[in-house]
């Protein structure tokens, strides 16, 4: 099944390490919040997305599968 | 005193036509005497999800902005398992807006009994009813007697109570009510969970706009086909709408759903007059859509007609600019307003609107810089679906539209002209705006 990238954007705090772990699929706003490619998360990047999922320091990205 | 049977089981008048809600002939609020009068009693169906095949066959949708089908939401909240819980949303946050004050302020009874059936029809065992406290101590007084009147006379089965709500812009918005009947402030919240499945005590919730739970109380009594007896296939029934003219008057309106705009706003739209013609729409309200004036004079107010323009019915809010002010400042305006009642909980809302908002005031001055416009459009798209809850996208929809439909003035400032006459304001704001954090509870 499909996974998915989603900020819970009231946790995030624009740390930016998320960008820094998978520019792949993130890339910061001029304000320093993260802008997630909304397509499924590629197999090959998925081991890095979850990096980048327990790199956040508020844990405010997810990898969800989408209902 | 329990109401002899005798009393309580007239049938009622049927209602034909409109008005369906409000009292027709009287600027009084009814009293549970003259409501079960007018109404008959209230008709329970002695069971969870009783309702809700009659619901869908009347096809109701949510009156508080998102027209949601409302026998589905009932049926989720009853399926979620657990103990429910029912809320009647009177928390009308648009300053355009003011159909569901005067609605329980008219017909509290209406909206109570819709509360009642909304609850059994969820198998919830408590209710509350959430409304702004903005509007004095003489709704609060009603409402209290409203319900001490009910529950004397034995007719509720669910004890309700009162909660205020906060006077900020979010504090309708269902993720804030929750938060705040369950302790916090008024906050939205991140969502999943939606409060159909964690709402309040973390119950699975029902929450319908109060305007929805007062056609909950008609249907039940008077069925499916005299709701859709009125309105369009699609958007069965009346709705309420406040229509505010050019000339500055408001009026409450309950018109069946597919009314044409030009008969709501005769005046404003008339091809021929002289003084107070429009020369846009505001549709919805300060989350809704701009339309230029020749455009919405071919439109009915309802979802599928206002879609196909750009809009939508949202919380039932028609403003007539006149052509003697300034579009560009009246967005201005309300987006300050706006960017002010963010809850600045997310990043992409905390730093977009108030730069958008500082954007558009200079947009409503003369000779903007020619980059400017670009800022605003580009900032509209970093702040679009990026927000917990619906103030980005809702707010950028408002500030799009007036982009569209003032580009004609835009020019004329670019050029260091406003065709403005009138300098007073016309879009309504509440008195101040509150920043601190206390505000929110």
């Amino acid at each position: 099944m499909d996974k998915h990238l989603r900020v819970n954007p009231i946790e995030c705090a624009g740390h930016g390490a998320c960008a820094e772990l998978l520019p792949e699929m993130i890339s910061l706003d001029e304000w320093g919040y993260p802008l997630i490619d909304p397509r499924p998360v590629p197999p090959a990047l998925e081991r890095h997305a979850r990096r980048a999922v327990s790199g956040c320091p508020v844990l405010a990205l997810h990898l969800n599968r989408r209902s | 005193m329990p109401l002899r049977r005798s009393e309580s089981t007239s049938p009622g008048i049927r209602p034909e036509g409109l008005p369906r809600l409000l009292p027709a002939d009287t600027t009084v609020p009814d009293g549970l005497h003259e409501h079960l009068a007018r109404h008959g009693f209230l008709r329970y169906r002695d069971g969870r999800l009783h309702l809700a095949a009659e619901l869908r066959a009347a096809g109701l949708t949510g009156r508080g902005g998102a027209a949601f089908p409302v026998h589905r939401k009932i049926e989720a909240v009853a399926d979620a398992g657990g103990q429910p819980f029912a809320v009647a949303n009177g928390a009308e946050s648009e300053p355009a807006a003011s159909k569901d004050a005067t609605l329980l302020w008219l017909a509290p009874h209406l909206v109570l009994d819709g509360l009642q059936l909304a609850a059994e029809a969820v198998g919830a065992q408590e209710a509350c009813l959430y409304v702004h406290n903005t509007q004095g101590v003489r709704l609060e007084s009603a409402l209290q007697r409203a319900l001490a009147e009910r529950w004397s006379a034995r007719i509720d089965r669910v004890p309700v109570r009162l909660a205020w709500a906060p006077p900020r812009f979010l504090a309708g918005q269902e993720t804030a009510m929750v938060n705040l009947l369950n302790g916090g402030l008024a906050l939205p919240t991140f969502t999943p969970p939606r409060v159909f499945e964690r709402g309040v005590g973390g119950a699975p919730t029902l929450v319908q706009n109060v305007e929805t739970l007062a056609h909950i109380a008609l249907i039940a009594r008077y069925g499916a086909r005299w709701f859709r007896a009125i309105g369009t296939p699609a958007e069965p029934g009346s709705m309420l709408a406040t229509v505010r003219h050019g000339d500055g008057t408001v009026r409450i309106v309950e018109a069946a759903v597919g009314t044409p705009l030009r008969s709501l706003l005769a005046d404003d739209l008339a091809a021929d007059a002289a003084v107070g013609r429009a020369q846009a729409i505001l549709a919805g309200g300060y989350h809704g859509t701009w339309l230029a004036a020749p455009d919405a004079a071919g439109l009915t107010l309802d979802n599928a007609a206002l879609k196909a323009a750009g809009a939508s019915v949202g919380a039932g809010v028609l403003a007539a600019l006149p052509a003697s002010h300034c579009g560009l400042a009246e967005t201005a305006r309300v987006v300050r307003y706006l960017a002010l009642e963010s809850a600045g909980q997310c990043g992409p809302c905390l730093n977009g609107l108030p730069r958008i908002a500082a954007g558009l005031s200079t947009l409503a001055g003369l000779r903007p810089g020619p980059r400017v416009r670009r800022d605003i459009e580009r900032w509209a798209g970093l702040v679009t679906g990026r927000g917990a809850c619906t103030h980005p996208d809702g707010s950028m929809r408002f500030v799009r539209s007036a982009l569209q439909v003032f580009a004609a003035e835009l020019r004329h400032h670019e050029r260091g002209a406003c065709s403005a006459s009138a300098r007073q304001p016309f879009l309504p704001l509440p008195p101040g705006t509150p920043v601190s954090d206390e505000d929110w509870s």
